[in-house]
């Protein structure tokens, strides 16, 4: 299978050059939030205030890791469902954010606004957390510290794992590939 | 009556939560290498070997396989010949929990309140089931549930009418909708008969069973052998990216029920069906 290496901040381009299904390597900076921190972020657009990360081309990843074992930078980090982040997406995306990693379905409301905005949503393989613990090189917490494991980092990745599920065509992996391999 | 000492309790169980949080069952694993030769998609290939990839990491550096190390939930088995002593063994069991979550790096994800949600940081209170048993031995199993597959399980009260046919259909329903919320491949536990909270246990239960093992019962043998059958003709595939493979085993548990009743309780695991137990 061929794989597509990407280095965020993504462009346009970037973002209209991936399909549902593809495979892709991420490498660089991409941040971890959840659901309050979502909560801070669309509140913080509502008044006008600064973000506490550059969101144009941002990638987050929907991850609520283990804590890391001494001498490692986090511990097991696979994605959380990222459902719970519907109501919070569709303003980050028209704000400037590119891409979303986590796993499960979203809300038509999101996958709209993904087309609209150019946006794409990658899953990451639940339950290897293991192994994705491996792709993140660094972590740094750079907002929202008094929200605990939610607060949100800058975590350096290399060759980071994920598929595209929505691509901004309106296809939706998760429907295209019941499809194909359903036996009804 | 043999003595044992809360102490020893608290040690093993803290011990298990870290041995079931890392180390992937080798049914598990026996199972997914032969789903890698039988799926078709290519990505859910690529899936399921990360899984495998993933088993070997967390066991050589024995961290967890998922970073949702779960709710503990534990089946306790107490010999009616055991005197505990030194203590209290519900208190017990949760000071093990309490020292294999902290001391395991394990994540902390139980809250004090179903409203208020507090992380209580300890990974306390465990869920504990128990049952007296003949002999004088104490059985502990610990198995950490993730909320994720969790939240797709279901009890339904159907009616005998159903039959076999109904609670089939049921149960594909449910894990149907369930799509890749629960990281597929999934195992599922399927409780059917007792009473409303009863089945819920029993579809629990049957997640402990070994992979491969097959239900004494030929009748249900045939009913998990064809759940099976039809839940991987769905095409969820690893993860819902589409295959063959979206569920791994399809265990029944039964228990007489009310003539008036048919209970059924779908639990929903992912791969990492993770257990461990210990006899004292
Ligand atoms: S469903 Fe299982 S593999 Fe997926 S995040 Fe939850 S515990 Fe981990």
């Amino acid at each position: 299978m061929e794989i597509k290496r990407i280095m965020p901040p993504l462009t346009d381009e970037v973002v209209e050059s991936l399909r549902a299904g593809d495979r892709v390597l991420i490498s660089g900076i991409i941040y971890s939030a959840r659901d309050l921190a979502h909560k801070r972020l669309v509140e913080a657009i509502e008044k006008g205030e600064k973000l506490p990360f550059e969101l144009k081309g941002a990638i987050i990843y929907y991850v609520g890791p283990a804590p890391a074992k001494p001498g490692y930078p986090i511990g097991p980090a696979g994605p959380t469902t990222s459902g719970r982040m519907d109501p919070y997406t569709p303003i980050l995306l028209a704000h400037g954010l590119k891409g979303m990693i986590g796993k499960g379905n979203r809300s038509e409301e999101v996958k709209k606004a993904m087309m609209k905005y150019k946006g794409v949503y990658f899953g990451a393989v639940g339950g290897v957390a293991a192994l994705t613990m491996k792709k993140i090189k660094q972590v740094k917490i750079i907002a929202y510290e008094d929200l605990g494991p939610e607060a949100i980092s800058e975590l350096v990745v290399e060759d980071f794992s994920v598929i595209v599920i929505n691509d901004i065509y309106g296809n939706d992996l998760y429907e295209l590939g019941v499809k194909k391999y359903a036996k009804i | 009556m043999r003595e044992i000492n809360v102490k020893e309790i608290t040690e093993k169980v803290a011990q298990l939560c870290i041995e079931a949080n890392c180390l992937l069952g080798e049914d598990v694993k026996k199972r997914v290498k032969e789903a890698i030769e039988k799926e078709e998609s290519p990505l859910g290939k690529e899936v399921l070997k990360q899984i495998l990839e993933n088993a070997e990491i967390a066991r050589n550096e024995m961290v967890p396989i998922c970073q949702d190390t779960g709710l503990a939930v534990v089946f306790l088995e107490m010999g009616e010949e055991v005197k505990v002593v030194g203590g209290n063994i519900y208190e017990a069991i949760n000071e093990g929990v309490r020292k294999g979550y902290i001391e395991g790096y394990l994540r902390k994800s139980v809250v004090s309140d179903p409203f208020r949600r507090k992380n209580t940081n300890d990974n306390t209170p465990a869920i504990i089931h128990c049952s007296i048993t003949k002999g004088d031995k104490i059985k502990i199993t610990v198995m950490p549930k993730g909320g994720g597959s969790e939240n797709m399980s279901e009890v339904k009260m159907l009616t005998p009418a159903f039959g076999v046919e109904g609670v089939k259909d049921y149960v594909v329903k449910r894990v149907k909708e369930s799509g890749a919320n629960p990281c597929p491949p999934i195992v599922v536990g399927v409780g059917i008969g007792g009473t409303f909270e009863y089945a819920a246990i029993l579809a629990k239960k049957a997640l402990l069973r070994e992979i491969g093992s097959i239900h004494p019962d030929p009748f249900y043998a045939e009913m998990e052998k064809d759940l099976l059958e039809r839940i991987n003709n769905l095409g969820i595939g690893p993860q819902g990216f589409g295959g063959r493979i979206t569920c791994l085993a399809v265990f029944i548990e039964v228990f007489p029920c009310h003539i008036a009743s048919l209970p059924v309780a779908v639990n929903i695991n992912c791969h990492a069906v993770r257990h461990k137990s210990i006899i004292i």
